[in-house]
């Protein structure tokens, strides 16, 4: 779907992006994460031909990335508003409309999706006078109404209270079932654990990491277990740090150039293994230990 | 193209159909004969209900006499100056005139008492009066008789013909074409200002609410900034059509009404038109074909290049200020070196055009283009040689050129900046930067 080779851009003496690949496939919902100004909204600005790039390529579905190319994608910035005094049915049309919709093409839309998202009794009133939710759901809509191929939400869930954070995920989800693909850039992991297949990094203009999420946590795995034996019946080995809890013994331990099953087979000699589990880490552990790690370079 | 033209059709909509746009451009036109009818209501009624005033005069001299009007009445008496100012208090006369003994040379000591103070009407006419009769009896004194003296007085009408490049004459008057230009000069200038402020205002609105970064995703920064332009010129010119037509079909109607409502003043006018009817008449001729003179098809058609041309040119400069500031108070610090050539060319219009529409300074002022949207509507009817409208026009075109390139490069850059204020450093690196 979208493919991008040796990106690169900078803004005067400062780099946003360095030497930036990326490689999303059509129909998944893609993770682009990073932290403040690691050149995320850059990139995404880049994609949406909003500035230019010093040099390197995008290509969508195989074509250079060019103005026609505008009507396929649906933008949600982080940074996003609407017209105050504008009537939301006004103001999603015209949002339609600048993206190349008809215009009757555009008011059966509009329509479908008021009544879908039980917004009907909306449509008269002006912005102004919708709540913070109310307005990011006209605003939500106005980003998908004219059925872009490729969906790009930036932080897409601030500003939502729980109720309609939930809204939004069904219909990012439905979406993707649709086959639209979806670039979500945000820092809340645990939206990116529960929605994305694949991720990728940024971090200090450099893209870091990038895969589907089990392959991003199987790299990053501390190779650590956690045990708990039963019945045991020669003494464990200092070092393991063992802790006693109603006849069970609970401890990490580390491979140690080991395969799992040797691990287990040395354990099994100890007593029962009742509990033998990989430390698998979050995406937040992740991202946390990454921009860290990027710190010290 | 079609999405510059659905900024426009936003931008003119949302503008049109406020109400604040709706009072403003039928309430303004409104203002003129409202004001112009309370005026004339006035003085009819001041008319209708005054009382003849009499004033009480003792002259010494027993040389002067005042003639009565309408509204004066002069007693002669040689009463003493306390019994007369006692007529006065107590309400007998409207004010007393004392003339001492003067010496004719050197007149002093008239003096005028009264209960109120008197209106600068009353006074100079007094003076006046008075005057005229010292000179007559001064003439007389030295020999010369006035009646000579009044049929030597002899009225003198230059009259104005400008030959034009075509061999042709036609009659030109100073009044006339100094009303045009000031009319025109003054239109032109407010336009600029006001809807330059809605362009700024606009471009604000959009880039603090974070509206702009959904919109440059599906339009190129240029076409909504000039749609944003075009849009607001035609909320303009729609104002300024209906304001023609109200202000003309008002006026019109405004004076029909009053005129019909004063049939004693105007059979007074007519009466007094009897003895100087023959004036009035060559004065209106000459305004008419002064006017006929007026080449409108040129005029008209500079005013509305003029009209448009100053108002793209300063309009661009507005969008890019808009564009690079979060708050219209920030705007004020890049404000100055917009409004300086504006006042510049609104006070050279008074100052330089409309005293001597072909002196160096003038002409300067009507072919530099931040001057001339202003300066040349304010020779244009006085006739301009074609090559200098032709100049002045052409460089116009590639001012505002000029203007919406440069004012293009802030913007494209200022609309995504937040949280910094802009010097004109920063704005010369964003001009100068391919983002």
């Amino acid at each position: 779907m979208l493919e991008i080779e040796k990106l690169n851009k900078s803004y005067g003496p400062n780099r946003a992006l360095t030497d930036v690949d990326l490689f999303v496939p059509k129909g998944v919902i893609f993770g682009l994460l990073g932290p403040n100004g690691a050149g995320k909204s850059t990139l995404i600005r880049i994609i949406n031909q909003i500035i230019d790039a010093d040099s390197g390529s995008i290509q969508i579905e195989g074509r250079k990335l060019s103005p026609s190319h505008i009507s396929k994608i649906g933008y949600l910035p982080e940074e996003r508003g609407l017209y105050k005094k504008m009537k939301v049915w006004d103001q999603m049309l015209y949002f339609a409309r600048l993206k190349g919709l008809s215009q009757t093409e555009a008011k059966k839309r509009i329509n479908h999706w008021l009544e879908k998202m039980d917004m009907g009794s909306w449509r008269e009133k002006k912005v102004e006078d919708l709540s913070k939710g109310m307005a990011q759901k006209v605003q939500f809509i106005s980003t998908i109404l004219h059925e872009p191929a490729l969906l790009i939400l930036d932080e897409p869930f601030s500003g939502f209270d729980p109720v309609n954070a939930e809204i939004i995920k069904d219909q990012i989800l439905e979406l993707k079932q649709k086959g639209i693909t979806v670039i979500l850039s945000t820092h809340r992991m645990e939206s990116v654990e529960l929605l994305c297949d694949q991720v990728a990094m940024i971090n200090k203009s450099r893209k870091i990491l990038d895969g589907s999420i089990r392959e991003v946590k199987n790299s990053f795995r501390p190779d650590i277990f956690h045990v708990s034996l039963e019945k045991v019946e020669s003494p464990l080995p200092v070092s393991w740090k063992a802790v006693e809890e109603e006849g069970q013994w609970h401890f990490s331990k580390s491979l140690d150039g080991k395969t799992p099953n040797e691990l287990l087979a040395e354990l099994m000699t100890y007593g029962q293994v009742s509990r033998f589990q990989e430390q698998v880490p979050s995406m937040e552990e992740i991202f946390i230990h990454q921009v860290k790690s990027g710190e010290h370079e | 193209m079609n999405k510059i033209w659905l900024v426009i059709q936003r931008e003119y909509l949302s503008r049109v159909k406020k109400k604040s746009f709706l009072l403003a451009t039928l309430l303004t036109p409104l203002i003129f004969p409202a004001i112009m009818a309370i005026f004339i209501w006035i003085a009819v009624e001041e008319k209708e209900n005054q009382a003849l005033r009499i004033i009480e005069v003792v002259d010494e001299n027993d040389l002067f006499f005042l003639e009565s009007s309408e509204q004066y009445a002069f007693s002669f008496s040689s009463r003493s100056v306390d019994e007369a100012k006692d007529l006065v208090k107590n309400g007998d006369r409207y004010g007393f005139l004392y003339i001492p003994k003067i010496n004719l040379e050197k007149p002093e000591g008239i003096t005028y008492y009264g209960e109120e103070n008197p209106n600068m009407n009353l006074i100079s006419y007094l003076r006046s009066s008075l005057k005229k009769k010292i000179e007559d009896q001064r003439l007389f004194e030295s020999g010369i008789d006035p009646e000579i003296l009044s049929q030597i007085r002899t009225s003198v009408d230059v009259k104005a013909i400008t030959l034009d490049e075509g061999g042709g004459e036609r009659v030109s008057d100073a009044t006339v074409n100094y009303a045009i230009g000031f009319i025109a000069g003054i239109l032109i200038y407010m336009f600029i200002f006001i809807y330059g402020n809605q362009i700024m205002q606009g471009v604000i609105e959009e880039k603090s609410s974070r509206i702009v970064e959904i919109l440059v995703s599906s339009l190129r920064p240029f076409q909504l900034m000039m749609g944003k332009i075009v849009g607001i010129a035609a909320v303009g010119l729609t104002q300024l059509l209906i304001w023609i037509v109200l202000i003309g079909t008002l006026t019109t109607l405004v004076t029909g009404i009053l005129g019909m409502q004063m049939p004693q003043q105007q059979a007074m006018e007519l009466a007094q038109g009897e003895m100087t009817q023959a004036v009035p008449d060559t004065e209106m001729g000459e305004i008419l074909a002064v006017i006929n003179g007026i080449d409108f098809v040129t005029l008209v058609a500079s005013f509305v290049f003029y009209f448009l041309g100053g108002y793209l040119l300063y309009g661009a400069l507005f969008a890019g200020i808009g564009s690079a500031v979060e708050a219209p108070s920030d705007a004020q610090q890049f404000m100055l070196p917009v409004t300086i050539p504006l006042i510049v060319a609104y006070m050279g219009l008074f100052v330089f055009v409309l005293q001597d529409p072909n002196s160096t300074t003038s002409f300067w002022l009507s072919i530099i283009p931040f001057t001339s949207p202003i300066a040349m509507m304010g020779r244009i009817s006085y006739g301009v040689p074609f090559w200098e409208l032709g100049l002045s026009m052409g460089l116009l075109i590639l001012g505002f050129l000029g203007t919406t390139w440069l004012a293009a490069k802030i913007y494209r850059i200022g609309i995504l900046m937040h949280g910094t204020k802009p010097s004109y450093k920063t704005l010369w690196r964003w001009i100068k930067s391919s983002y």
